[in-house]
């Protein structure tokens, strides 16, 4: 990749950044279909899906950018990838279609049918979590790649590491979607939303400790990563600091300030992302293939550069536009729908 | 249920399924998004409130089919690495940035402006409003132009080199963007996707105008599609015959098959109507030809030679009976929907336009015109580009993932399933919200209801404290 290795390493920080924006946008639109079956009553729901119809397309858009951007930067870890994750990516959109028609079928429907895609939304967002979460999970435990190729079999994602990867997610993004509902909602619900954050929260602390016990038993090289010395002076902070974010998070959940769980849940998710770029730079394809023999040729990098660099501020820019247009707490009877 | 078939053959029928169910939604969705922008700068512009009643009409039908399109599309952007990871590693240095500045420039922006579009009109400015509109409209302009342009490469390919990894790498992106096939192709599918709205739009007018001549709604918004249908339909067809003579220039193994043509014509080929293509003999069986005709219309000389598919080596031939057909639909189509146009014409001058049952009942039954001839279209020109993905280049059989016949066979199935359920849903709500008739004082998707409800009851509005407005 001559005079593509500058580049190379912004393209890799550019995707991860794309994938984490989607977290961050699409986790707690997904985590509010996980919750979905713990809010039975009708104008609850209605609440719910108002807090986000008017945004979650914008936020799935994310997706279709880190799955397009790694195509065009990174197009052999995309040819890798995609046929060794093929159930949970088949899954992931299956889920994403169900939940994503959801939005206005819901409202199109008499009272027994509008209840089916209730269900639709529920089942489509749990499904799209767990099969992002184990897609993750089988990406770190790494692939079997002959030449170009994926040479593994169909089912080599699954292993007890991959699910608890998928279990991890899918409590995060509840995690998110619980906060996110103390944050735009008021009265019963909001105080409901209050006592589902201390169990999801609880989840996800253990969720984060499991994986991050049992990723160093995966590889050698992660073990090394993170605990050998001069390494361990850049990686200790990484856990201390989601203890620090812990000890805020459980604070404000006890003084009931409704704007800052839903961030500080964010903080966590950023810092379980830094932990896993930790573990994985500079391997795009774990322990197979790194950023540099993935890489487009640099000109295709470059071309996509100017674009990323005008567009993304521009996108940001009108994207949280549109989250101020619609800012504030939703209420029964006063949604947008 | 699909035994018997390769691995290649599930990932095509795969994608031609997914694909021709996603299709039908941007094309409805571009023509729908721009008539909207129409709708609303002619209320800004006029103060009438048909006008706005039409908008929020068509503004609730939008929001159902854009959710289709949207998750449809997410499905079509991961299959060409699920299914065709070969094709993404040889390909992707030069369609993906084409893929990623239509995300960039395009989706983000109609998703961006999205939410304010079908919620906000009560919470911005009508004029900020109409902007988010606009934005909207513009942004599915530019989705076609990227992916028209990636297709367009893909059938014509220009501008590129190959690397020492047999990827296709860039040498010149004017050259790649602007392919030979790309600018014809581009003016047809936004034609024929402002003509399949215009004929949806039309269709629901006339059937309302059926029932109640007398409807402002329904003859506003029956007129409009007309003069559309009037003026777009003669447009499409000059369109696709310069289409024509451009795939004969680039890809003309493909024309062929499209005419029928098996055998070489020295002295005029005939236009041949009807036939059934054998493609294993080489001959279309029981033909009706006009002698020299097609010789005509591709060379506009009655006796230019036409080579035949007896020039191209068999295993380059594309499977001609499909084209032939597809082709012919299609071309069908383009032409009832010329006459549909003529005829409103006709009976606008005689001033029966809303009065005329017989015009009401053709334009009811020509609503679904359109998704047939985009669907047909683009059988005849994917089909056409086959035995390749990337035209003379790169084999469709070298193009699919290393992945065995029963993975691609179950998600196959998994998608007829899904598809069928989200599909037969998402098409009974908009059959019902097209059966009502457009009100005065119609209701949006919608803010409006949200800002109603509030108006409505001042207690709960003055209870919201920290409440949006």
């Amino acid at each position: 990749m001559t005079g593509g290795i500058d580049i190379a390493i912004i393209w890799a920080f550019i995707i991860a950044f794309a994938v984490f924006v989607y977290v961050v946008m699409d986790g707690f639109d997904l985590g509010l279909g996980i919750l979905f079956p713990l809010f039975p009553a009708k104008s609850d729901r209605d609440v719910i899906m108002n807090s986000v119809a008017p945004v979650w397309d914008g936020n799935e858009t994310w997706l279709v950018l880190g799955g397009g951007g790694l195509m065009a930067a990174f197009p052999l870890a995309y040819a890798v990838l995609m046929p060794a994750l093929y159930t949970p990516i088949i899954a992931m959109l299956i889920g994403l279609v169900f939940r994503g028609v959801a939005f206005e079928f819901r409202w199109r429907t008499t009272q027994q049918q509008q209840n089916r895609w209730d269900i639709a939304f529920a089942g489509g967002s749990l499904l799209a979590a767990l099969a992002q979460g184990i897609a993750l999970g089988a990406i770190l435990q790494g692939v079997h790649v002959e030449g170009r190729h994926y040479a593994g079999g169909w089912w080599d994602w699954l292993t007890p590491f991959s699910i608890l990867t998928g279990l991890a997610i899918a409590v995060g993004y509840a995690l998110l979607g619980a906060t996110w509902l103390v944050l735009k909602t008021a009265g019963d619900l909001r105080d409901k939303a209050y006592h589902l954050c201390w169990y999801l929260l609880f989840a996800m602390l253990g969720a984060i400790a499991a994986v991050s016990i049992a990723t160093p038993f995966l590889h050698k090289q992660y073990e090394a990563r993170w605990f050998a010395w001069p390494n361990i002076l850049l990686t200790a902070p990484v856990p201390l600091a989601v203890a620090a974010v812990t000890v805020l998070l459980l604070r404000s959940l006890a003084a009931k300030q409704d704007s800052r769980p839903f961030f500080l849940t964010l903080a966590l998710f950023a810092l379980s992302y830094a932990g896993l770029g930790v573990s994985m730079y500079p391997y795009i394809v774990p322990q197979s293939i790194t950023i540099w023999q993935a890489a487009s040729p640099a000109n295709s990098q470059i071309f996509m550069l100017f674009g990323v660099s005008i567009l993304i501020p521009l996108i940001l820019g009108y994207t949280a536009w549109a989250y101020w247009v619609f800012r504030g707490k939703v209420r029964a009877g006063s949604g947008y729908h | 249920m699909f035994d018997g078939f390769g691995a290649v053959e599930l990932a095509r029928a795969q994608f031609a399924f997914t694909m021709s169910f996603h299709i039908v939604f941007p094309a409805f969705s571009i023509g729908l998004a721009s008539y909207l922008a129409v709708l609303e700068a002619l209320w800004l512009w006029s103060g009438r409130d048909v006008f706005l009643d039409l908008f929020k009409y068509w503004l609730k039908i939008f929001a159902v089919a854009f959710g289709m399109g949207v998750v449809s599309g997410i499905v079509m952007s991961y299959q060409f690495g699920t299914n065709w990871s070969t094709y993404a590693d040889k390909t992707g240095p030069v369609i993906g940035p084409l893929m990623a500045y239509e995300v960039l420039t395009a989706f983000f922006l109609e998703a961006g402006f999205l939410g304010v579009m079908l919620f906000g009109l009560e919470r911005v400015g009508h004029r900020l409003h109409f902007l988010a509109t606009l934005m909207v409209a513009i942004g599915t302009l530019i989705s076609a132009f990227w992916i028209l342009a990636a297709n367009s490469w893909m059938q014509t390919p220009a501008g590129y080199a190959v690397n020492a990894d047999g990827q296709f790498v860039t040498e010149s992106w004017l050259g790649v963007i602007f392919n030979p096939s790309f600018p014809y192709r581009l003016v047809h599918m936004v034609l024929a996707a402002y003509l399949t709205t215009a004929l949806v739009v039309g269709a629901v007018g006339a059937a309302h105008l059926l029932r109640n001549r007398n409807l402002a709604g329904a003859r506003v918004m029956f007129s409009m599609a007309m003069w559309m249908a009037t003026l777009v339909a003669p447009l499409q067809i000059l369109a696709g015959d310069q289409h024509g003579l451009n795939t004969l220039e680039h890809q003309p193994a493909k024309v062929m098959a499209m005419e029928g043509h098996f055998t070489s014509h020295p002295n005029g080929a005939p236009l041949v109507l009807f036939g059934l293509p054998n493609q294993a003999a080489g001959k279309v069986d029981y033909a009706i030809e006009v002698p020299r005709l097609s010789s005509l219309i591709l060379k506009h000389s009655l006796d230019a030679p036409l080579a035949g598919l007896d020039t191209v080596a068999r295993d380059n031939w594309p499977p001609v009976p499909i084209i032939f057909w597809s082709f012919r639909i299609m071309v069908g189509m383009g032409f009832l929907m010329l006459g549909l146009g003529l005829l409103s014409l006709w009976m606008r001058c005689w001033g029966t336009l809303y009065e005329s049952r017989l015009l009401h009942i053709f334009a009811t039954a020509m609503g679904p015109a359109g998704f047939v001839a985009v669907l047909a279209g683009w059988f005849t020109t994917e089909v056409g580009r086959q035995p390749f993905t990337v035209y003379g280049v790169l084999r469709t059989a070298d193009s699919a993932s290393p992945l065995a016949a029963p993975a691609v066979g179950s998600s196959l199935l998994a998608f007829v399933i899904v598809y069928f359920i989200v599909y037969a849903a998402g098409l009974t709500y908009l059959f019902r919200l097209m059966a009502q008739p457009p009100q005065h004082g119609e209701q949006g998707p919608s803010g409006d209801m949200a800002s109603h409800a509030a108006g409505i009851t001042p207690a709960a509005g003055v209870a919201a404290e920290g409440a949006v407005r």
